[in-house]
Order: C-alpha cells, then sequence, then structure tokens
C-alpha cells in the first residue's frame, strides 16, 4: 500500500459499447488539473470489447487507461463494476477520481466512496486546485469543489481536507470537451476480470434504451421558450424561429411542467447544460436553475415583455416585449437579411 | 409470504421557499429558520413500501436521522401508515456529510433486527446528492438499485424492479435483502388517514418527553416513558450510546467533506445592447449576427 499520488482519475462510462460525452468532458478538465498537480492522468475503463473507445481516450492527454474488459463486464451492472473500481482506488490511491453525474455515475461514485471512507460532492460545475487554508491549518493543492446548493440559491465550494482521496461527480455539458490535436498514445494496462459471487446478486432481466433523437449540445443554435410563451400553440412559435434559423428548439423548466415541450430538451439545472453559438430565449425570466444551464453561451438574445427579468442580467442582446409579437417580426428580419 | 421493510426518510428545508439569513458562519444550514418538510422523493418511499405491505404484507419501519424535530416527521409517517418509527439522534451526529450519515445510519438499521428490503428517496432537495442510500446500502454489504420506478413482482426469495437509465429502463432481479432508491414517479403518497392522526397526533420521542418534564414538576420520566409506550405512542430514539459507534465517524468530525465557502448568486448585471421590437430594430440585430457569423 503507496500513500497516494498525485494522480487524476476519470472514470470512463460508457452504454453499450459507447462512450459517454461527460468522461471526455472530465478528461480534458482532468488534464488542466494534472498540470496543476504535476500528476498524471489516467482512465479507468470496465467494459467489453472496448478497442475503439481506448483509441478516443488516448486523445486526451491520458497516460494510462486501466482496462477491465470482460463479456460479463458489457453493461453497467452495481456490483461488479463499484467493487472492481474500489479495489483499484484502494490499490493506487490516486489522489482525485471524477465521475459523470448520469445515473450511472451517480449509482457508482458513492459505493466506491463509501467503501474507500473518501469524500464525494455531486454535480460539480467547476473544480479548481487551490491552496486552502481550512481552521487555521495550511493544506496545499486541494480540489475545489463548486456546486449550486439548496436548489440553486447558493454556490458552495466543497473541499476534503484530510481524507486521501477526493471524488466528485460533474454534469454532462458543463465542462468543455478539448481533444487534443497532438496527442500520444499513452499505455493500457489490462486488470483481469475476477468474478465475486456477489457479482450476479442483481440479473439485468430487460434493458431498453434508445439513443436520444435530441442533441442539444451540439447545437451551434437554439432557440427555447419559457412559461411566457403562454400556450402549447403559441409555442409552436419558438420551432418556427428555430427551423427558419436551423437551430434546435428547447424549453425552460416551467415550460416543460406546462406541457409545452417534452423533457428531453429541457435547458437548465434539472435538464441539459448548452453552450451553443447562439441562445435565444423567449419568455424566460431567467431563473438561476435556468441560467445554470445556458449562461456559457457565446451569445444570448432574451426576449421578455418584463423588463426587470433576470434574463437581461446575463443576456448580450435584450429585446423587452411579447415575444409572441417579436418572434415573427425576427423571422421576417431573417428572411429578409437573407434575400 | 411477509416482508419487512425499512424505509430511509428525511426532513428537509424547503429549498423551493428559501429567505433571509439560512446559512451559519460555518457554512451549514439553520435548519431552524426554514419550514421544514417530508422530502418528497422520501414521501414517495414510504408510500411504495406502504403498498408493497398491503399487497404482499409485513411491516414498514421508518427510520430518520435528524435533531429532536425531526419527530414531527416519524409523526407523518404514522400518519400515513406506517407500523414502527425510529429517530436517530445525537448531537454529535450534527453536521454529518453523506458519509458520516450513512455510517451511523447503517449501524442503527443493524440494531432493528431482520429486514428484507430497505428503502429510501433516490435524492433529498436540499442536498440533491443521491447519495446516502448507496453509501448504506455498501456500509451494510447489500446490492443496490436505484432509480426505482416499480416493483414488479415479489417472490419468497427475490424481487423484480423497473428502474429509470438514461433514454429507457432496465428491469432487475436482485434477492432478498436489498435497499432501493425510488423516483418521484414511482408512487402518489396517500393522504393522512384522519383516524390514524388522531391515534397517532400524542406519539412522542425520548426528548419531547424530557421537555414536557422539564416544563412540569408533577411529571416524572419514567412513569411518563411507560404511559406513552404502553399506549403504543412511544417514538423510539437511538443516541449514540445506544449504537456501536466509533466517534471518530460521525457528525461533522466524521465527514470528509467540508464546506470551504457559501456565495450567494449574485448576477454579475452585465451591460446589454437594448434591441427595439421595431421591424429595424430586429433587422440591425440580424445584419449583427450575421456579420459575426452567429447567424446565416
Amino acid at each position: 500500500m503507496k500513500s497516494h499520488s498525485n494522480d487524476v482519475w476519470v472514470f470512463i462510462e460508457q452504454r453499450s459499447g459507447k462512450p459517454a460525452d461527460v468522461s471526455f468532458e472530465l478528461l480534458s478538465k482532468g488534464r488542466k488539473l494534472v498540470e496543476v498537480l504535476k500528476g498524471k492522468l489516467k482512465a479507468v475503463l470496465i467494459g467489453s470489447d472496448t478497442a475503439n473507445i481506448v483509441e478516443k481516450i488516448f486523445k486526451y492527454g491520458v497516460v494510462e487507461i486501466l482496462l477491465v474488459d470482460h463479456p460479463d463486464l458489457r453493461d453497467y451492472r452495481t456490483m461488479p463494476y463499484s467493487r472492481i473500481m474500489h479495489e483499484l482506488v484502494s490499490e493506487h490511491k490516486p489522489r482525485i477520481v471524477l465521475f459523470g453525474a448520469t445515473i450511472i455515475g451517480r449509482d457508482l461514485a458513492p459505493r466506491v466512496a463509501s467503501f474507500t471512507r473518501s469524500g464525494l460532492t455531486a454535480d460539480c460545475t467547476d473544480l479548481q486546485i487551490s491552496d486552502v487554508t481550512y481552521l487555521r491549518k495550511d493544506y496545499p493543492e486541494l480540489l475545489l469543489q463548486i456546486r449550486p446548493a439548496f436548489g440553486g440559491n447558493i454556490i458552495a465550494t466543497i473541499i476534503t481536507p484530510d481524507a486521501p482521496i477526493q471524488m466528485a461527480t460533474v454534469r454532462e455539458g458543463v465542462m468543455e470537451n478539448l481533444p487534443l490535436t497532438d496527442a500520444k498514445k499513452g499505455k493500457i494496462t489490462k486488470i483481469e476480470y475476477k468474478k465475486d459471487p456477489d457479482d450476479d446478486l442483481i440479473k439485468i432481466v430487460e434493458r431498453y434504451q434508445e439513443e436520444s433523437k435530441v442533441n442539444l449540445k451540439a447545437a451551434p443554435i437554439i432557440v427555447a421558450g419559457g412559461y411566457g410563451m403562454g400556450s402549447r400553440e403559441k409555442f409552436q412559435l419558438i420551432k418556427d424561429l428555430a427551423d427558419v434559423l436551423g437551430g434546435e428548439v428547447a424549453g425552460s423548466r416551467a415550460a416543460v411542467d406546462a406541457g409545452f415541450i417534452p423533457h428531453e430538451r429541457q435547458v437548465g439545472q434539472t435538464g441539459v447544460t448548452v453552450r451553443p453559438k447562439l441562445y435565444i430565449a423567449c419568455g424566460i425570466s431567467g431563473a438561476i436553475q435556468h441560467r445554470a444551464g445556458m449562461q456559457e453561451a457565446n451569445k444570448i438574445i432574451a426576449i421578455n415583455s418584463d423588463p426587470e427579468a433576470p434574463i437581461f442580467d446575463i443576456c448580450h442582446y435584450g429585446i423587452v416585449g411579447d415575444a409572441v409579437e417579436i418572434i415573427p417580426k425576427f423571422i421576417d428580419a431573417f428572411k429578409h437579411k437573407l434575400r | 409470504m411477509s416482508f419487512t421493510s425499512i424505509v430511509l426518510v428525511k426532513q428537509v428545508p424547503d429549498t423551493a421557499n428559501i429567505s433571509g439569513q439560512v446559512m451559519k458562519p460555518d457554512g451549514t444550514v439553520n435548519r431552524a429558520k426554514l419550514p421544514a418538510i417530508f422530502n418528497p422523493e422520501d414521501q414517495v418511499a414510504l408510500e411504495l413500501a406502504l403498498q408493497f405491505r398491503d399487497k404482499y404484507g409485513g411491516t414498514v419501519k421508518a427510520v430518520t436521522m435528524g435533531p429532536p424535530k425531526a419527530s414531527e416527521l416519524l409523526r407523518e409517517c404514522l400518519y400515513m401508515g406506517a407500523d414502527e418509527v425510529f429517530l436517530i439522534s445525537d448531537r454529535k451526529f450534527a453536521g454529518a456529510d453523506t458519509l458520516a450519515t450513512s455510517y451511523v445510519l447503517s449501524e442503527a438499521i443493524k440494531k432493528l433486527g431482520a429486514y428484507d428490503i430497505l428503502f429510501a428517496g433516490r435524492q433529498a432537495i436540499d442536498g440533491d446528492t443521491a447519495q446516502v442510500g448507496p453509501q448504506t446500502a455498501e456500509k451494510l454489504g447489500l446490492p443496490q438499485i436505484t432509480y426505482v420506478e416499480q416493483i414488479l413482482k415479489a417472490e419468497k426469495k427475490a424481487i423484480k424492479v423497473k428502474r429509470k437509465i438514461e433514454g429507457g429502463f432496465e428491469i432487475l432481479e436482485c434477492s432478498f435483502p436489498l435497499l432501493i432508491t425510488v423516483i418521484k414517479d414511482a408512487a402518489t403518497p396517500r393522504p393522512f388517514k384522519a383516524k390514524r392522526v388522531m391515534a397517532y397526533k400524542n406519539a412522542r420521542s425520548l426528548v419531547e418527553l424530557e421537555k414536557m418534564v422539564e416544563g412540569n414538576s408533577l411529571l416524572y420520566m419514567d412513569e411518563l416513558t411507560e404511559e406513552y409506550m404502553s399506549k403504543s405512542l412511544f417514538i423510539p430514539t437511538l443516541t449514540m450510546d445506544e449504537l456501536p459507534l466509533d466517534q471518530e465517524r460521525c457528525g461533522l468530525h466524521g465527514s470528509p467533506t467540508k464546506v470551504h465557502k457559501i456565495e450567494s448568486v449574485v448576477l454579475a448585471g452585465n451591460e446589454h445592447i437594448k434591441v427595439e421590437p421595431s421591424k429595424e430594430g430586429l433587422e440591425q440585430l440580424v445584419s449583427k449576427l450575421m456579420d459575426d457569423h452567429i447567424l446565416g
């Protein structure tokens, strides 16, 4: 048993052989963290037939992949995955372990943290390394785990000063995905899967999973509507504008709750986090929960009849007025300019 | 067939209605200043456990860890139909993060005797971490199924449930005992039954009885406790003394994560360009966006 290293580990999540975007976002962030810590960036990959994922991982400057590849591990299952992960963490003692705050990550990370008695912070929106003085004691190079708390009303910075291993989950889309152009291929360390009787306590009887047809994260232009659109019929205007501009349609939670738009198109803290080139917010007041999911957009246009709406505090272009009247004019203006 | 279920419940500040100074200087929450409610997904977990009992037989025990005030929540569990309730409370448990909480919970659960299934809400609205369920399962050496939306079938030795996954669902089968965490859509909590409210509104925990004795020189603790027990109105309380706990692993001290800094969310209030909602205003905006290669 060695004392902890300065290494940063990322758990690579795959679903039926397809890696999750959040894992690459975490590798991109992890690369920045190891630069400060002067440690190594490593990935843990558990699955079956993983060759193509391995290749993608090396595009992010990963020094080593700890690979557990076995047909029994094709799909995520709590028992074998958490056991393998906590065994690896206990043996190698990385300084930081990052997971996606997905259904899989949120099922897996707590068990690993519990076994290794590590600190774990859920749903971080930012991660930084900094020297910290806590209760008059100095701690060099701690991981600052920054997350909204209390329904988004406050931003908390969590630290794990005394535990050797710091763990965090991060929501998909919050961090940038930055592959390297000149990445070197790192080392692959294959780890044998030794089956434990507890691994089969839970059996998968059936699984149905379809890839989301909606990919808001990849859309360069997003037109989003809120409760202020007034009705499902008027919400059609959002679709009209998106179609003309070649963008995707999204909505605030209030619009989803009102039945204007399905949940898979919800932007915000309990939906998707996006960073498009252009985000047009129509009839969205701009509650903190919504802003958390879109404030990184390159340009934001806000259309709202209430000039005091908080959305105007973060937008680049503000239009005060009823979105229902303004959207058709916007469409006309765009068509006119295209000619 | 009959099953013993234990439901982990939590009283939480109503985070949808936060006002005033609720954060203490150490960064923890001054819960006394907030309206306290039944954590929504825990209430769904209790409902699902009650439905499970009503269908297959058995008993439902509700357990909460929290300050003495959390007895309110346990009374609500009784109103809904829980057979037994337990309070886990001690000043030494205060300030616990999910690791320290799951440690105390797991030791308390061991004290409650044999069980078949543990229910918990997926997450609590004050922290949204979704960690206490899985961490309690890990400490008890139990398999867990999170994000459960339906119990499909229970047999003597195994249970079949449907759980949510990204873009779909899974149907899983697991042997007893196990822990499940439940999402909001799994059930609609039943209203309190008037008869049960009448029967249990006077149920009191140890600390509450102590308070009554303090304020009344005619009451004696032993007699009072006995009286409440005989009427089945006594809410058992587990403290540090009743549980085989390592104090180093409890409360703030046993919590590896610490709150370093709390900031209220302040808007930058940045200057933006005001666009007139007229034909000309919008055409100018569109031209600007095209020039910047954002549109077109």
